[in-house]
């Protein structure tokens, strides 16, 4: 695998991840009960709900963070176990979860790079797990270039950067690895307007790039903006899943309160 | 944060400011050499007459720091990690009794890797039941630092034991090479192989992501559970090799050898710049603050402090370290 190098994407409508009856329970509390989704590659697809809907429990069952109690996902129309979050990147599947998208006191090179270090030295340093500063700084600064995001200096420390750019290098992360299936959590909260549209035209290249995306937001007017389509969570259930433009911002809300229906 | 002495360039870069923030971090990098450079000259006037800077003391001051430093290393390891490793002065104590009993009954190699089988073995045993268990390191540690000395006290029934191999001694402790120590080879090996596996290693990257944030390093596929056992089978591994350099040194092994060294070690690798709550370490900054907590030692000494005193002294010093990783710790 190659950073910059893009492997992004297969046509456009096919479908990447099917998830079919997904359950979880937290000791007495049901976060997911029989949720069924489908991200298609070049799409991207909202997902929808209040607070404790079960939007982040779903996210994390996809990302091999938590082990769903029922439920199957087929990747590319093969059945596969998500044990571990590793299985979900060696699947193709990058997550940028809510409050866990970098580490503060590494800096970004380091963050894009974590858990994918390149290493040198030959079979010896391999084996040792020496690390390639020069070829991560690099490469780093070559992928955050493509994709147009600025940061001040690569050798700071994330947790000194603002809430768009830590988002920005998180998002950078998932995209500057070729993956196919993309998560975000949340992505654009607390961030400021400018901040946001960037986070959103990053998402627009995606699509372009034919990746699959999974977006959860509160923010009607971004699935309006970017979204293809939109399934709507309520206490752990799918109640509605649609597509964008065929209903309205009131109609989504409705949705989401329980004031009305889909299915 | 605004207090008169805070002066201009405070006034300048509002508080808290990125750029008031990214300075106060790069000071902080800093912090521990100008304290290693201030404390030295202090001594240097004060005890011009008592032979603070003579080269006898200085070498002496190296030979007291050494097994603080070794031991540094290795806690770094397990404060960068989010950990703590309170059983390393017991460690020590055991592994210079291992070591004087095997070199003695089977010879140099045996003894010395019976010795750091002692370290290995006490930091498994303390990863495996934190991690696996889901125990504190805090209390785990705890426990076993009863349990080892208790190991420790029995093991030659609160004697000495002598240890008779000159080569031991040569190679850990009373030797040298040409006009170096062999003390401060071994400080040097420790400095180089923690600096490397820390910011040159992705297991060292590893550990200060498993520290600065579990949840986080867990989601990016870091096995954080074997990365926190490694740092904690690190710092008690140090320890016993700390545990050989002081037999060496000495020429016993004895139960009481580290005791008193736990507070030293916290105090030095905090004020060398590791936060004590995880994700920030810094291994040359752990043994220029076991040089520090060598030089207070030693200077409180030739100043004629009583031990009382001596022991204030030290609290207070410590204290103030932890004030500072705590600031670090807010303005993150």
């Amino acid at each position: 695998m190659t950073a910059s190098g893009g492997r992004q994407g297969q046509t456009p409508g096919v479908p990447a991840l099917v998830a079919k009856g997904m359950s979880k329970a937290f000791r007495a509390v049901q976060a997911l009960e029989d949720v069924s989704i489908e991200l298609r590659y070049g799409r991207v697809t909202a997902l929808l709900g209040d607070n404790g809907a079960g939007k982040s429990t779903l996210v994390k069952c996809l990302a091999g963070v938590y082990q769903p109690d029922a439920g199957a996902i087929s990747i590319d129309g093969v059945r596969r176990a998500i044990p571990t979050p590793d299985a979900a990147r060696s699947l193709g599947i990058e997550t940028v979860h809510q409050t866990l998208a970098v580490i503060d006191t590494l800096d970004v090179a380091a963050n894009l790079f974590l858990n994918r270090e390149y290493l040198r030295g030959g079979p010896i340093g391999r084996r040792l797990g020496l690390l390639d500063h020069k070829r991560m700084r690099a490469e780093c600064e070559e992928t955050l270039g493509r994709l147009d995001i600025r940061i001040p200096s690569l050798r700071r420390a994330a947790g000194q950067l603002s809430g768009g750019q830590r988002q920005a290098v998180a998002i950078g992360r998932a995209v500057a690895w070729g993956q196919r299936i993309v998560l975000l959590d949340e992505p654009a909260a607390a961030l400021g307007v400018e901040q946001t549209a960037r986070v959103l035209d990053l998402i627009r290249n995606l699509r372009a790039d034919g990746v699959a995306v999974l977006l959860i937001t509160h923010n009607m007017e971004r699935v309006i903006d970017v979204c293809d389509q939109a399934v709507v969570l309520r206490q752990g259930r799918k109640t509605a899943e649609v597509v964008v433009g065929d209903v309205t911002k009131n109609d989504l809300v409705a949705f989401i309160t329980g004031a009305a229906a889909s299915e | 944060m605004s207090s008169p002495r805070a002066g201009r360039a405070r006034r300048l870069l509002p508080p808290g400011s990125r750029r008031a923030r990214q300075r106060d971090r790069d000071l902080q990098q800093y912090v521990v050499y100008l304290a290693f450079a201030l404390i030295l000259g202090a001594f240097a006037v004060i005890l011009r007459n008592d032979g603070f800077l003579s080269s006898a003391n200085l070498l002496n001051i190296g030979r007291q720091a050494a097994p603080i430093a070794v031991m540094a290393v290795g806690m770094t390891f397990a404060l960068t990690a989010a950990e703590i490793d309170l059983s390393v002065g017991s460690v020590v104590a055991l592994s210079s009794l291992v070591a004087a009993e095997v070199v003695t009954a089977a010879g140099f190699w045996a003894g010395t890797l019976a010795a750091v089988g002692v370290g290995l073995a006490a930091g498994l045993v303390n990863g495996l039941i934190s991690v696996k268990v889901r125990i504190p390191s805090f209390l785990v540690t705890l426990g076993m630092l009863g349990v080892i000395s208790g190991v420790a006290r029995n093991m030659n029934n609160l004697q000495s034991y002598p240890i008779r191999n000159d080569r031991f001694s040569a190679v850990f402790g009373a030797g040298s090479a040409g006009p170096v120590s062999s003390l401060l080879i071994w400080t040097v090996v420790a400095l180089v192989v923690g600096h490397v596996a820390l910011r040159h290693l992705r297991w060292g990257r590893h550990v200060l992501a498993t520290g600065a944030n579990r949840e986080a390093a867990n989601a990016l596929g870091i096995r954080t559970d074997r990365v926190r056992i490694g740092a904690l089978v690190t710092s008690a591994t140090a320890a016993a090799f700390a545990g050989v350099l002081l037999a060496g040194r000495l020429a016993i092994g004895r139960h009481d050898l580290g005791e008193n060294d736990l507070l030293t070690v916290i105090a030095a690798v905090v004020i060398g710049g590791t936060s004590l709550f995880g994700g920030r370490g810094s291994v040359a900054g752990a043994v220029v603050g076991a040089a520090i907590m060598a030089m207070l030692n030693n200077g409180l000494i030739l100043m004629g402090l009583r031990v009382a005193d001596q022991m204030i002294a030290r609290g207070v010093i410590i204290v103030l370290a932890v004030a500072l990783s705590m600031r670090e710790r807010r303005e993150t």
